[in-house]
């Protein structure tokens, strides 16, 4: 039986799409708490304005992150929500689940919390939303000695990692994201879960430019998917594209009619570097010309793989635009070799040297991607150790100021301005 | 062992991490990692995976909300165990994966699905509208300028009809965010909602001295618009801060460091609509999304000014934008004056960017189409 009168948030119970209306007087039937998420969010529809008061330090005893506090600004009205703090629980690689492993979960969180959560949340946490304050530690126990389930992370530390589902269902994974997200995120658990940077740090995984996760939107240190050598070409496949035997673009072109598939306009014009051709029926690519974009491989999927010689290029620096403004990562290492072979050791090294150097200069909440634009590209190279090279740049600095080296001019700056001014009079 | 309150720190387990990822794979999956050759959409929400074995990953997509209650989970399992072994999976735009390993399987499973009412709408594959990646709201945040969830089942409820199809000159990504820290990184969608405040943060000089760092909340903010000053409160001087509200971007960042400062308001908050962005690097390289209607107000519960503005981009660019070509990649070929002009969007200069690296956005070429916007 409702609580509250919501006749705003009842109009959220038509249309086609799922409502999470609907779905949370659902479980305010199993737990009544939730009958005040619905009288508070009526409200803010009524008021338009949120009722939710500013932070609140909660955590597990032992860990800086993993649980976000949230309080209601109203609960005597609503004390279902009086305490509604979030708990981020580290969600498997690719989000793969098992029922029984979910069951158990929600098991524990009809115990201890709302019911409600988030699947996901943004950064790719299995997100419960609405604990109380003295339920966080019996809920933390029996998640990590029944579940073997830890938490995420929150504040100034290493967020939780994500990636793309990469090989365990995709073609044109470069790398296993699913065992590189899963190792760092095994080997940096501290990182996680003790707040020691200037500010958040995010990993993302891609298997390829197409970027599942937005690594190179959103993440500190971007691993997307790429390879070194040639496109693999399935000549008889192309001529069944060309033919029309084989659906465009994986059929994702299907609910509309486009025409008949057209080689020339649809995949050989909208290269970006022109550098493929058709000859006596063959494809030709002229793979240095490549830059792997991904768009023939994602219009013929059947006929074009990506090479046989694959790591991952390493891009750094993405954020959300609070506060300079957006920044997408900058391209850093243009290949790594990306393996468990060597536990992902070579990118453990790189990831290690930036947080050395971050952890020294950066400013208080500030994004490493923020620091590289303050200090300079040029200087994070150098610390990095990395040789210049071309592709770190669009196109070369059109202004002339180069910050030389005293090291770098003949004879040094110390200069004797009476010797000067005897040959130059003032 | 159970949890004994008064020893907290006894018999502690830390620091273990998440479950291992193959634990939780399909057989199908398991077996067939790394082994995958092509995948094909033989419907809207059904994909197949082909693997070199000659095996088949059949996954069926289905629409869901963020906001999910363990009823619902415990739903999706029930499906999960009758249909997939008991395992499936989430995408990152909150999608649920069906997943089966043979083509006979798919039509129980689907029927299964269309059987349980709307909760579980197939679809979100390929050239069509997929599911809204979005924030809190006013169902959990402190610092939102609208709300979330409502303003995506109202969008998806409109666009509905393009998450079950695939008709659209290539795939349309949505995002909103409810306010500009941006949680949801909207920064890089084909259309971005973006909940944006318009009044300068109030002082509440009663509590800054108790819950404010004060160097803290000056140098949050960007502009230098928060400086330092002196009030009186109860007869006691204290130290507080003051605002240039001529300086003010209404970024909320001087909030996020200072309780004291909210800036959330019924009047003030409302939407941005930003277009154009794209994370990909297929063709053309990732791009941010541009702001095209700098306010829309909060008009829940259904948002209609909201809801008309993302679908006449939308039915615009369907219209106009040639095949594989995003929105981003449609604007900047006919150029942005025809983006407004096409859309009817009324050009302002609140589009105008005048922030850090604005110069950048502004036209120095002689370059341009003459629309109505040139008198």
């Amino acid at each position: 039986m409702a609580k509250h009168e919501t006749p705003l948030l009842d109009e959220l119970e038509k249309g086609p799409w799922p409502s999470f209306v609907t779905d949370i007087k659902r479980q305010a039937e199993k737990n009544p708490a939730c009958w005040d998420i619905l009288g508070q969010v009526e409200l803010s529809y009524k008021e338009k304005i949120t009722h939710w008061k500013h932070g609140g330090i909660v955590g597990v005893f032992g860990y800086g992150g993993g649980i976000v506090g949230r309080y209601s600004d109203l609960p005597k009205r609503f004390p279902g929500v009086e305490h509604f703090h979030t708990v981020r629980l580290n969600q498997p690689a690719s989000k793969y689940y098992s029922t029984e492993h979910l069951r158990a979960i929600c098991d524990k969180w009809e115990k201890y919390g709302s019911g409600m959560t988030n699947m996901h949340g943004s950064t790719g946490d299995l997100v419960l939303l609405g604990c109380r304050t003295e339920s966080l530690e019996p809920l933390f126990y029996e998640l990590t000695h029944e579940l073997q389930q830890d938490l995420g992370g929150s504040g100034s530390n290493l967020r939780t990692p994500a990636n793309c589902l990469g090989q365990s269902r995709c073609e044109w994974a470069c790398y296993d994201t699913e065992e590189a997200c899963h190792q760092l995120t095994m080997h940096y658990q501290d990182e996680i879960h003790r707040p020691a940077f200037p500010y958040k740090f995010k990993f993302k995984f891609s298997g390829c430019p197409n970027d599942c996760v937005a690594a190179i939107a959103r993440s500190d240190v971007a691993v997307i998917g790429t390879w070194r050598d040639n496109i693999r070409i399935d000549q008889a496949a192309v001529k069944e594209y060309v033919a029309g035997k084989i659906p465009s673009n994986g059929g994702a072109h299907a609910s509309r009619d486009w025409g008949k598939f057209d080689i020339q306009k649809e995949v050989i014009a909208l290269c970006p570097t022109g550098c493929m051709w058709m000859e006596g029926g063959d494809l030709k690519i002229d793979d240095a010309e490549c830059t792997r974009c991904m768009h023939c491989l994602n219009v013929m999927p059947r006929a074009l793989r990506p090479g046989v010689e694959q790591g991952a290029t390493i891009c750094v620096g993405a954020k959300a635009p609070i506060l300079d403004g957006a920044q997408f990562a900058t391209m850093i290492v243009p290949f790594m070799k990306v393996s468990a072979d060597n536990e992902f050791e070579e990118l453990i090294e790189f990831i290690e040297k930036i947080w050395d150097w971050w952890m020294e200069v950066g400013k208080n909440r500030e994004r490493v991607g923020e620091t590289m634009q303050r200090i300079g590209l040029p200087t994070f190279i150098k610390v990095m150790d990395l040789e210049p090279i071309p592709q770190h740049i669009k196109e070369p600095r059109s202004n002339p100021y180069v910050f030389w080296q005293e090291e770098e001019v003949e004879g040094g700056w110390d200069r004797d301005v009476e010797e000067f001014r005897a040959r130059h009079a003032a | 062992m159970a949890y004994d309150p008064a020893n907290p720190m006894v018999d502690r387990i830390s620091d273990i991490g998440p479950r291992y990822y193959s634990e939780f794979h399909p057989p199908v999956v398991k077996a067939n990692k790394g082994k995958w050759l092509w995948h094909e959409i033989t419907q809207p929400g059904v994909l197949v995976h082909k693997s070199e074995t000659g095996a088949e990953c059949w996954t069926v997509r289905v629409g869901a909300a963020r906001l999910i209650s363990i009823e619902l989970i415990r739903e999706m399992c029930d499906i999960a165990d009758k249909h997939c072994d008991g395992f499936f999976r989430f995408t990152t735009r909150n999608n649920v994966e069906f997943m089966v390993d043979s083509k006979a399987k798919v039509q129980p499973l689907l029927d299964d699905l269309k059987g349980r009412g709307n909760r579980f709408p197939v679809g979100g594959t390929g050239c069509g509208v997929t599911n809204i990646v979005h924030t809190q709201g006013w169902v959990h945040c402190h610092t939102p300028a609208t709300d979330a969830s409502g303003v995506v089942k109202a969008v998806m409820d409109e666009l509905f009809d393009y998450f079950t199809s695939m008709k659209l000159p290539a795939q349309v990504r949505i995002a909103l965010a409810c306010c500009l820290n941006m949680c949801g990184a909207v920064h890089a969608s084909d259309i971005a909602i973006l909940g944006v405040h318009r009044k300068p943060p109030m002082i509440d000089h009663h509590r800054i001295t108790g819950v404010c760092e004060l160097p803290l909340a000056i140098s949050a903010c960007p502009l230098g618009a928060v400086k330092p000053a002196k009030a009186m409160v109860n007869g006691v001087e204290i130290k507080t801060v003051a605002v240039n509200a001529e300086r003010c971007m209404f970024c909320g960042n001087c909030y996020t460091m200072c309780p004291a400062m909210p800036l959330a308001d019924p009047d003030g908050d409302g939407i941005a609509i930003l277009v154009g962005g794209k994370v990909s690097n297929s063709r053309t390289a990732p791009k941010f999304s541009k702001l095209v209607i700098p306010f829309l107000p909060n008009t829940p519960p259904r948002w209609p000014e909201v809801v008309a503005a993302v679908k006449g981009i939308l039915e615009t660019y369907a219209k106009d934008a040639h095949k594989y070509e995003r929105v981003g990649e449609w604007a900047e070929r006919i150029g942005w004056e025809k983006f407004f002009e096409k859309c009817n969007i009324p050009f302002t200069i609140k589009s105008i960017d005048d922030y850090r690296l604005a110069y950048d956005t502004w036209r120095t070429t002689t370059q341009f189409k003459y629309t109505s916007h040139v008198k």
